[in-house]
């Protein structure tokens, strides 16, 4: 390793705020990779790091404590732990973290992965009835069992994303009345497009659940401090003691707004190498990110800076930040992994690669929705940009491939379980701004321009 | 260019050959070296690691033989029912494969398989016993053999007093698979199918048994499946069992052979197994990487032309994958000729990849690592009496005949 080791920064102070997945794994990629100085992970969060997909899956079935998701340390990373405290800024100039209670942690690297949290219901009066829940934190994810393993007479999901269409499942799976509203015209449309959207409209239905899209909720009506139904923009209402608030998630930035580094809204800027840059598109280079917070940009996506909220990506590209946080500058790797995320509802495994919103067109290339089995494969101007599999995940890594290689849209003849000859059609992504829930995956460069032609929802 | 024997298109001639069955591995080397490799018959090969995933994960590549544009009769009979899952696509594939499935593993029968986790130590624990004192002997036929055998007919169900049959009938069949070099192959591949046959009937008329009398295990489960898809049909149900009695019969026996042979032939890893016995899984791991009982995969046809390492593979033509060669690919593990038992990243081919990937894996595993562990703990001193061993005839399903064993004091 001689050879390696020249010019590695082994030595020195390193901090990491945002002690969850991507905090941990980076932590245990420095040390793996030979970092032997000083590590301190700063979380607000007072447990040790744990794994949210279990959140919306099996703890709310019960089969999982909310408090038994935590995630399996690899490896002894001989860190200090500062939890259960925010990081309220960081000085650049100073090379410190400044905590909420005062204390400042000198660092030679920083690395960023505070992640993001629930985007909560915009009426605070309304957001803080009883009965009313996000989903983000295994604090959320047991507030939330408690209240239907009550039994409530109806739970109100609001948000047809990911999140909000799992938590359907799962009350349906333990017998509960549902009711769910989506802005958008079907479920999961903001991160798969119409066509695999119309698809979980008819699956969601076949399950019991009562589906009301194109609609909004205006209030969350209540009697003595609990929920006791809502109302709909079409003017219907319904009554529910229950409702979880799935509106996506905004990105844990506001402690860096005095930093000088491109922090807002869409998330921490950074690089192929995740370095961040300043707010004058300047790298720097003792600044890294990863994980949900992170921009940075991909070449398979047209450069555009790509906020995903995908585990794998959060593991990938912290890997990659710490790598790059001590290794010579000719020994750093970009962070080039194809996005892919997974998702379990109503009894089926639905997979993605690529970015399903980077598209103009989609097929069924296998399989058929009428099955419970289909891989839908997605194009942008004649390449294959994105595929989701629904029960079909072992295809999965052929459409990579595909995407890996540019190769040409709609994909060749000869796929086994093709059965029928269906012509692309539109993919119909609508413009993030007409779903209930944000986006899971934000394109948050330029847009394809299919997008500014795009049918546009009232509401 | 004339086919001489060096060249790349005699490779796999000089693979089946059985002279080399003893270390094919330069071969495999060789082909690494074109990656893909016309045969001079036609068939193509391929011996890389990432070409064979690609291949592996592509839904234009048929495993149903129906899809050959020129019948190979050598390895596809001419008649009989149709052909179990691992000969088919989907979706039929999938529809029998998870069927099979629901009382073997997750979802379903999540602890089907580690509760056999006691009758395997103890049947192991026993045919060890019988070794016990004996200076030499047969591991295969005394150990590697019998294990796996009795371990699959307990949990399909044949009572006790048919497994010598069972026995019988599976060892013919798996000898059609055989290319012996001096021989006509047409006798022994009529007695394979006859003893296909024979199992299949023997197995539905057990079902049926089941199917009004039903007890624990896995046939009376597969004969009174009441899931949203149905059953298996009756055929369905005899070709489905065969397969599973068959493709996990000779498999297990060689990767437990191979496993004492490398064992016996690196005696620093034997010295850290019996030391660090938390190393077994991985061990195991390194076996069917190192040493795999599928060697290669005979059965593959494109659907399409397909490219390949700037190669088109044309559809219809016999596709062969040579897992074993995939597995020492220098560009995906590191030192790839040297047995390590404790290597990290070891996504080797021994149970294939995609959709066909080994249905009776976990089992092969618990299986091995008892065996294994069992073998390390009760042989007293066990030393290698014939090396290179005698082999079976079959490249595919490549391994030791016999494997003699020496014990005790010299
Ligand atoms: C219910 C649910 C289900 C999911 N299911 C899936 C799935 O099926 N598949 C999939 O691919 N992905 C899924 N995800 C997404 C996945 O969990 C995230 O991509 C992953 O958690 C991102 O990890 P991270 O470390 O970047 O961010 P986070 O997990 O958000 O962690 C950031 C941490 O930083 C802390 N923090 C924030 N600000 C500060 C501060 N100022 N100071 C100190 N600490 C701070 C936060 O409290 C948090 O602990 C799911 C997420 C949720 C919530
Ligand atoms: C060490 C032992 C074993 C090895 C090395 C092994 C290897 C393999 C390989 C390489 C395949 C892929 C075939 C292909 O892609 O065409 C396969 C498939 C299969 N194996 Fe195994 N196997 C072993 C044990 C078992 C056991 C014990 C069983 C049964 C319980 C079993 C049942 C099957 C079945 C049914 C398939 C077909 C799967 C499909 O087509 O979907 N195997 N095995």
């Amino acid at each position: 390793m001689p050879g390696e080791a020249r010019g590695a920064r082994r030595d020195g102070r390193i901090v990491i705020v945002g002690a969850s997945l991507a905090g941990l794994r980076a932590a245990e990629t420095l040390r793996d990779e030979g970092f032997e100085g000083e590590l301190t992970l700063v979380g607000d969060e007072p447990q040790l790091p744990y794994d949210r997909p279990p959140l919306s899956k099996l703890v709310l079935l019960g089969k999982a404590g909310a408090e038994d998701c935590g995630l399996p340390a690899r490896r002894p990373i001989d860190a200090r732990w500062r939890l259960g405290v925010p990081a309220s800024g960081v000085d650049a100039a100073g090379k410190s973290v400044v905590l909420a209670d005062g204390e400042r942690l000198p660092f030679d690297r920083l690395l960023i992965a505070t992640g993001t949290r629930a985007r909560p219901w915009p009426v605070p009066g309304e957001a803080a009835l009883e009965g009313v829940f996000t989903l983000r934190t295994s604090a959320d994810a047991g507030r939330l069992v408690a209240a239907l393993d009550a039994g409530p007479r109806r739970v109100l999901v609001i948000g047809a994303g990911f999140t909000g269409s799992e938590v359907a499942s799962a009350c349906r799976e333990r017998g509960l009345e549902v009711t769910v509203a989506e802005r958008g015209r079907a479920p999961l449309i903001g991160a798969l497009g119409g066509t695999v959207g119309d698809w979980a409209t008819r699956l969601q239905r076949a399950h019991g659940v009562d589906l009301r899209c194109g609609v909004t909720v205006t209030a969350l009506t209540s009697a003595g401090g609990r929920l006791t139904g809502a109302e709909f923009s079409d003017g219907s209402r319904i009554e529910a003691d229950v409702a979880v608030v799935c509106l996506g998630a905004v990105r844990n930035t506001e402690w860096l707004a005095d930093s000088g580094l491109a922090a807002g809204p869409r998330g921490v800027a950074c690089d192929a190498g995740c370095r961040v840059f300043t707010m004058y598109g300047i790298v720097t280079d003792d600044v890294f990110v990863a994980g949900d917070v992170a921009r940075f940009p991909h070449p398979l996506f047209e450069y555009q800076l790509i906020a995903l909220e995908h585990w794998g990506n959060a593991v990938a590209q912290a890997e990659i930040a710490a790598h790059n946080m001590i290794a010579p500058g000719p020994l750093r790797r970009p962070h080039l992994a194809v996005p892919s995320f997974w998702s379990g509802q109503f009894g089926l495994n639905i997979k993605s690669v690529g970015v399903p919103t980077f598209s103009d067109q989609v097929v069924i290339a296998q399989g058929s929705p009428e099955e419970r089995r289909l891989v839908a494969v997605y194009g942008y101007r004649g390449r294959i940009t994105a595929a989701v599999t629904v029960n079909r995940a072992k295809w999965l890594e052929h459409y990579r491939r595909l995407i890996e290689s540019a190769a040409p849209f709609p994909p060749g003849p000869g796929a086994a379980d093709h059965l029928a000859d269906l012509e692309p059609v539109p993919s119909d992504v609508p413009d993030p701004r007409v779903l209930t829930h944000g986006p899971t995956v934000a394109l948050t460069g330029h847009l394809p321009d299919r997008r500014l032609t795009l049918v546009r929802h009232d509401g | 260019m004339p086919a001489d024997a060096s060249s790349a298109d005699t490779l796999f001639r000089r693979i089946t050959d059985y002279a080399n069955r003893a270390d094919p591995y330069p071969l495999y080397a060789e082909l690494r070296e074109h990656k893909v490799a016309r045969q001079e018959d036609g068939k193509y090969l391929v011996g890389t690691y990432d070409e064979i995933a690609a291949l592996l994960h592509d839904p234009r590549v048929s495993s149903d033989l129906r899809n050959r544009a020129e019948p190979d009769p050598s390895i596809m009979p001419p008649e009989g029912p149709p052909p179990s899952f691992i000969g088919r696509d989907d979706p039929e594939h999938d529809r029998l494969r998870r069927l099979a499935m629901r009382p073997f593993g997750p979802p379903h029968s999540p602890g089907r398989i580690d509760a056999l986790r006691g009758d395997i130590a103890r049947i192991s624990g026993q045919l060890a016993d019988g070794l016990r004192g004996k200076s030499s002997f047969d591991l295969v036929d005394d150990f590697a053999f019998p294990l796996p055998v009795t371990v699959i007919c307990d949990l399909l169900g044949v009572p006790s007093e048919d497994i010598p049959q069972v026995h019988t009938w599976a060892d013919t069949v798996v000898s059609g698979l055989d290319f012996p070099p001096d021989e006509d192959p047409g006798a022994r591949r009529h007695a394979a199918y006859e003893a296909r046959s024979a199992m299949g009937q023997y197995l539905g008329e057990l079902a049926e048994k089941r199917r009004h009398s039903p007890t624990d295990d896995m046939l009376s489960a597969l004969a009174n499946e009441d899931g949203p898809e149905g059953a298996l049909t009756q055929q369905e149900l005899m070709v489905t069992t065969v397969l599973l009695l068959i493709a996990g019969h000779e498999t297990t026996v060689n990767l437990i052979t191979n496993g004492m042979l490398t064992l016996l032939r690196n005696p620093e890893a034997l010295e850290r197994l019996r030391a660090e016995p938390e190393l077994i899984p991985s061990a195991v791991e390194e076996l069917l990487r190192y040493e795999p009982p599928v060697q290669f995969l005979p059965q593959r046809t494109p659907l399409a032309d397909i490219e390949v390492a700037g190669v088109t593979i044309p559809k219809g033509v016999p596709l062969i994958l040579v897992l074993a060669a995939g597995s020492r690919d220098p560009l995906r593990f590191p030192d790839p000729d040297r047995f390590d038992p404790a290597r990290r990243d070891n996504q080797h081919f021994g149970f294939g990849s995609g959709i066909h990937n080994c249905f009776g894996a976990p089992l092969a595993r618990l299986e091995t690592q008892i065996a294994l562990t069992t073998l390390i703990n009760l042989l007293d001193g066990p030393r290698l009496l014939k090396d290179p061993p005698e082999y079976r005839n079959s490249p595919v399903l490549r391994g030791p005949r016999h494997l003699l064993l020496g014990q005790g004091k010299h």
